[in-house]
């Protein structure tokens, strides 16, 4: 998994024009925008300084919906609980897992029926990071049109 | 006052750390640019004994042997991760000076009720939780205090990492331990200037009487005692100014060919420079302001107007920017044109706290605030207490809809897009805002204002 480590430093503003749909040219009617939906603020990322972006490789939680070459958002004030996904250092490697706590003891799991069961290692050695928030995964081929 | 420093413990290496596990164990350095030497180092690597700016090709063979994590310096990654750490300081306290890119001072003084220790030891654990670097905090009633005291936080562990130089006895404690030269601004030559007048300790170069010590290290060296005596001689420092330029411009609706409406419309666009001066404590010591025809009206002459009408000196009052920019719309106007767009312009904006004075014709910079302050709270547009900082209005989303506004501009004007006037509930009585346009305003509005006219047809 590679750390995208800086987070854009521009705020991602989709402005909400009523009365026309402009893209491009800085509106001289931008004294007059109704409301902004910020993507960054209110949907993708709820508390920036602690919000970091990883680029996912590999496949190991597809069935949860974290396909190979997605973008994850990873919180890293909130607090691990049972069913999320987190980033975790393991082993001095880090990796994407779903941790699971049944009858107080912490595991993690693999999101990926093609795959063995994933060993689980002593949580001692394991250091969860982050909470993972959100997975931004493209819907359209990058690449010439054809 | 109570000042906090809290800095990044081997900052640049301490980032690395976040996002790279491996390294969490082992001894980390960073290089400088070119890798040419050793800028930062964890206290692993401190005690192998690589030294701050030891060339890196000294120590290459030690790196190898001791399997020190070497990084090439990546300032992207540092300035982000600053910025983030800024972010978590400002939820705690709306003063922070961001001194270096590790380190900022933030004013805890109004936190006086509640135990700094444990708010020192909330702030470092959500840095570590939130941005992953650990960090260490000194608290002090001046900013040479708190610097000492983050010092002896890094040297001594079991202080867990805050020390709190506000707690008198800890004070006495630590003064008469730390040696003279690691207080901030004494360098080796005054160290070693002050040891020759029998100085050892921090606690002896605040006993010294300030007189000689002027004279041995200048007026630096005497801020210095009385900043360890607790007296602030230096001041939280704010960002300079960033913008140096500012514009509002607008077409019109519709044509315009009235002078009336053209005026109401600069007015409208000078309040609103005003406005976003005082959002950033900015002024200009002229105005710019154009207005011209449509290229597309084709049948029509063509006539563009441009002016600067230059004020006595820096402000961000509406009243002036106001009256500046109808004066020098009167001066280029033209009858018999269809104007499509007109706008005022500034540059050159300078910090207003501090700027040069005017010999004649200064402005009374108190006026517009006292005078909003006694209207804006009967209007119910936010109490005197919220906004009394940036003076008169503030910014128009924290204060809702432009409820107040300069009577020069129209109350719903005709030449704005019919939808957005519409926007501007609630209509207004301007009447005491109108009867402040006095005195000191109005006469050199007329005589000192030197016009540079610049008309293109």
């Amino acid at each position: 998994m590679q750390a995208l480590r800086v987070v854009s430093g521009d705020e991602v503003y989709i402005p909400l024009i009523l009365h026309a749909l402009c893209a491009g040219f800085p509106s001289p009617a931008d004294d007059y925008i109704e409301g902004e939906i910020d993507l960054n603020r209110r949907h993708l990322i709820a508390n920036r300084p602690a919000t970091f972006l990883f680029r996912v490789a590999g496949d190991c939680m597809r069935d949860a919906g974290i396909f190979d070459g997605d973008l994850l958002i990873v919180d890293r004030s909130l607090t691990p609980k049972h069913g999320d996904v987190v980033v975790v250092f393991v082993d001095g490697e880090r990796s994407v897992k779903r941790l699971l706590v049944e009858d107080g003891e912490p595991k993690l799991v693999f999101e990926n029926r093609d795959w063995p069961a994933y060993p689980v290692p002593h949580m001692a050695d394991i250091e969860i990071w982050g909470v993972a928030t959100c997975a931004l995964h493209a819907l359209r081929q990058k690449g010439p049109s054809r | 006052m109570t000042l906090a420093l809290i800095d990044g413990n081997a900052f640049y290496c301490s980032c690395e750390r976040v996002f790279d596990p491996k390294v969490r164990t082992r001894p980390v350095i960073v290089l400088s640019n070119n890798d040419g030497c050793a800028v930062a180092r964890t206290s692993e690597a401190k005690a192998l004994g690589i030294k701050m700016g030891q060339p890196y090709f000294m120590i290459r063979g030690l790196c190898r042997r001791e399997g020190v994590a070497v990084f090439s310096s990546n300032y992207t990654l540092y300035g982000d991760m600053s910025a983030r750490m800024n972010a978590v300081y400002r939820q705690f306290s709306p003063e922070v000076e961001t001194y270096s890119i590790d380190e900022s001072f933030l004013d805890l003084s109004g936190f006086g009720h509640r135990d700094l220790v444990v708010l020192a030891r909330d702030l470092r654990e959500t840095v570590r939780r939130w941005v992953g670097i650990p960090t260490c905090v000194g608290l002090g009633r001046t900013k040479t205090l708190a610097k000492l005291a983050n010092w002896i936080a890094k040297q001594v562990p079991e202080l867990g990492g805050v020390c709190d130089l506000t707690d008198p006895l800890a004070y006495e404690h630590w003064l008469v331990r730390v040696p003279v030269e690691e207080v901030w601004g004494i360098g080796p030559a005054s160290a070693r200037k002050l040891q020759a007048m029998g100085v050892e300790s921090a606690a002896d170069l605040r006993d010294l009487d300030p007189r000689p010590v002027r004279q041995a290290l200048t007026v630096v060296g005497e801020r210095i005692v009385y900043e360890l005596r607790g007296v602030p001689c230096l001041a939280l420092e704010h960002l300079p100014a960033e913008r140096k330029g500012c514009a509002v411009t607008r077409m019109f609706s519709r044509r315009v060919e009235d002078q009336a409406t053209v005026l109401e419309a600069v007015a409208a666009y000078a309040t609103r420079l005003g406005e976003k001066l005082r959002c950033e404590r900015l002024g200009t010591d002229h105005v710019h302001v154009f207005f011209h025809t449509s290229g597309h009206d084709r049948d029509r002459p063509q006539h563009a107007a441009a002016v600067t009408v230059r004020l006595p000196e820096a402000t961000s009052d509406t009243l002036a920017l106001v009256a500046a920019a109808k004066h020098g719309a009167r001066q280029v106007w033209r009858e018999g044109h269809a104007y499509a767009k007109a706008g005022v312009i500034t540059t050159d904006l300078v910090l207003l706290e501090g700027s040069q004075r005017a010999l004649i014709g200064a402005m009374d910079r108190e006026r517009p605030v006292g005078s909003w302050q006694r209207w804006m709270p009967a209007t119910g547009a936010g109490g005197a207490d919220r906004w009394c900082p940036p003076p008169l209005v503030s910014r128009r989303s924290e204060r809702g809809p432009r409820s107040s506004r300069c009577a020069a501009r129209a109350i719903r004007p005709a030449w704005m897009s019919c939808r957005s006037s519409g926007q501007r509930q609630p209509v207004f009585e301007m009447g005491r805002y109108c009867s402040c346009r006095g005195s000191n305003l109005s006469w050199w509005s007329k005589s000192i204002m030197w016009c540079s006219l610049s008309t293109q047809t």
